[in-house]
């Protein structure tokens, strides 16, 4: 399955027989695949299969779970994020997260969007302005809040607080953006919106989308890892994925005929 | 009319007697004391001192002395019970012994006042060697305050969505970051608004401050942690029971009342404006 990736391609995430436990029950079983640099990497498959527990090994947000373990490695870069002696906040802006339903805080678009910065440490009042702009015209957000930064982010709509927790996020100059089925709560132009704005994203990022929808998956992403009941059945180019599947249950669930 | 339409009215009308009656009780005690207190609330009454064995002058130690003694409680129960409630919501694995800690601390908000005056005498008068005094009396105040505080704190930071501590902490975050500024703001009013209602009922109580620090007689203000004070509740209770001319001092003791009721009343108000003022805060 290896020589289905493309080779030339600068790894940027390696996971080496990942298991996951929650309490003892162990959801991810012997997880291994690389995830490449400024490419989408989209995580299909049933509910309840572990895609969102795998997401949140990759920045360990998995840690506050109590009774939560990972056994085996994730290499960003090489090194290893659960190495002992690893500073799990450095992680966690290196390897920025948008949840499933918008988390805006209550305070203004502006200081949304500051929030990562200044608990950062940053207090360049000028920094933090452009910082802010640049990051609202990545999310493509800022021609619409320009004129009401300072108004609060529970008045935009439910498509622009995505975007708003994507400038969020990108405000703290992550290397890798996940997303947690950013768009399964958004009507169809918003969604339309957030899928392009992937497009443009993987430029500067290296992204790891789950979604549960197959079309979006095979719009959006390069390669796509199938799991299902906490294995990776199948991963590889979305292309090959969508239309000449190895595996039998692949081809099962992404025509339909479960899930 | 069939007899169900019969059996429904009747249930309401019981519950409206119930209610109107409540209603009326609590209004002809408000109105009992305002009506015998008002005359008797002047400048002189509110600012001077006692006089002539306390059948003249006015309640000025009195006044001072609850505000002074209800803002040591304060200063005891709020950050003592806020540590706590971050603590217990925040931190603290659900386990055993924490809900043992949780059950203790509702279970404490049911003990007679009494006993918490007890209480401290032994731990603040005499073994923390603090004496009769206001502090003593403040933090005997205190504890009785804080299950109060841990509670209402408590249900304050449940109420902070966790999105927005996971928010936080996606964004780099620490842990206590997170808490102190995503989590703390947006509970602190909460928080307030029961230790306040908290704070109200102490400084009504006088069992607490018997014997730990409050004052028959003081023609002066209390000059510093360690001095004696006197106190509405109590002034209000030897005015109306221990005094050796009751009749005469009615008027007085109507007026105690009538300060300390108004006293608790605007505590009570500030609480509920500021529950008020949050509302328009939260969202879904
Ligand atoms: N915090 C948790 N504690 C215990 N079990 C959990 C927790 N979160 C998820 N699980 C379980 O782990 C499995 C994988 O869940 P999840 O990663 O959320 O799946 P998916 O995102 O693919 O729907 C499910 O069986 C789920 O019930
Ligand atoms: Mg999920």
């Amino acid at each position: 399955m290896r020589d289905s990736l493309v080779k030339s391609d600068l790894v940027k995430i390696k996971v080496e027989n990942l298991n996951f436990y929650y309490t003892g029950v162990k959801v991810l079983k012997n997880i291994t695949i690389e995830i490449k640099k400024n490419l989408v990497t989209g995580i299909i498959g049933p509910s309840g299969c572990g895609k969102s527990t795998f997401l949140r090994t990759l920045n360990r947000m998995n840690d506050v779970v109590l009774g939560a373990k990972a056994e085996g490695k994730i290499l960003i870069d090489g090194k290893n994020i659960y190495a002992l002696d690893v500073d799990v906040v450095a992680i966690r802006r290196k390897v920025g997260m948008v949840f499933q339903k918008s988390n805006p805080f209550p305070k203004s678009i502006f200081d949304n969007v500051a929030y990562g910065l200044r608990i950062n440490g940053i207090k360049d009042k000028n920094y933090i302005t452009q910082k802010i702009e640049k990051s609202l015209q990545d999310a493509a957000l800022w021609k619409e809040v320009k004129d009401r930064l300072n108004k609060s982010a529970f008045d935009l709509s439910g498509g622009q607080q995505q975007r708003l927790c994507i400038a969020r996020a990108l405000a703290v100059e992550p290397q890798v953006l996940l997303m947690d089925e950013p768009a399964s709560a958004l009507d169809p132009t918003a969604t339309a919106k957030i899928e392009e704005l992937i497009q443009r994203l993987k430029e500067k990022y290296t992204i790891v989308i789950v979604t549960h929808n197959m079309q979006q998956a095979a719009r959006i992403s390069d390669h796509t890892a199938f799991f299902m009941q906490g294995v990776i059945i199948e991963h590889g180019l979305t292309k090959k994925i969508f239309t000449k599947p190895v595996n039998k249950i692949t081809e099962d669930y992404i025509t339909g005929r479960f899930g | 009319m069939n007899i169900k339409y019969i059996k429904a009215n009747l249930g309401f009308g019981l519950l409206r007697l119930c209610a109107l009656i409540v209603g009326v009780i609590i209004f002809a005690i408000l109105y009992d004391i305002a009506s015998k207190g008002v005359g008797k609330i002047t400048w002189e009454f509110l600012f001077s001192m006692p006089k002539n064995g306390m059948t003249e002058g006015g309640i000025f130690p009195a006044i001072i002395g609850t505000i002074f003694v209800t803002a040591i409680t304060a200063l005891l129960a709020i950050p003592l019970g806020m540590g706590c409630a971050i603590y217990l919501n925040e931190y603290a694995n659900d386990n055993i012994i924490t809900r043992l800690i949780r059950m203790s601390i509702r279970n404490l908000s049911g003990v007679p006042s009494i006993v918490y005056g007890l209480f401290g005498v032994v731990l603040f008068v005499q073994a923390m060697r603090l004496g009769t005094s206001v502090i003593s009396s403040g933090f005997t105040l205190g504890l009785m305050t804080l299950p109060w505080t841990v509670t209402a704190s408590e249900e304050a930071l449940k109420n902070v969505p966790n999105s927005y501590r996971q928010g936080a902490l996606a964004l780099g975050a620490t842990k206590w970051q997170a808490i102190r500024t995503n989590v703390l703001p947006y509970a602190v009013g909460g928080m307030l608004t029961g230790t306040i209602l908290g704070l109200a009922r102490a400084a009504g109580e006088t069992a607490p401050i018997l014997f730990t620090g409050v004052a028959f007689y003081l023609p002066f203000l209390p000059k510093s942690l360690s001095s004696q004070f006197m106190a509405l509740p109590y002034h209000l209770y030897i005015m109306s029971t221990q005094h050796h001319s009751i009749n005469q001092v009615r008027p007085i003791a109507y007026g105690t009342a009538l300060v300390l009721v108004v006293l608790v009343f605007v505590m009570n108000l500030f609480a509920v404006i500021l529950r008020y003022r949050l509302r328009k805060f939260k969202r879904d």
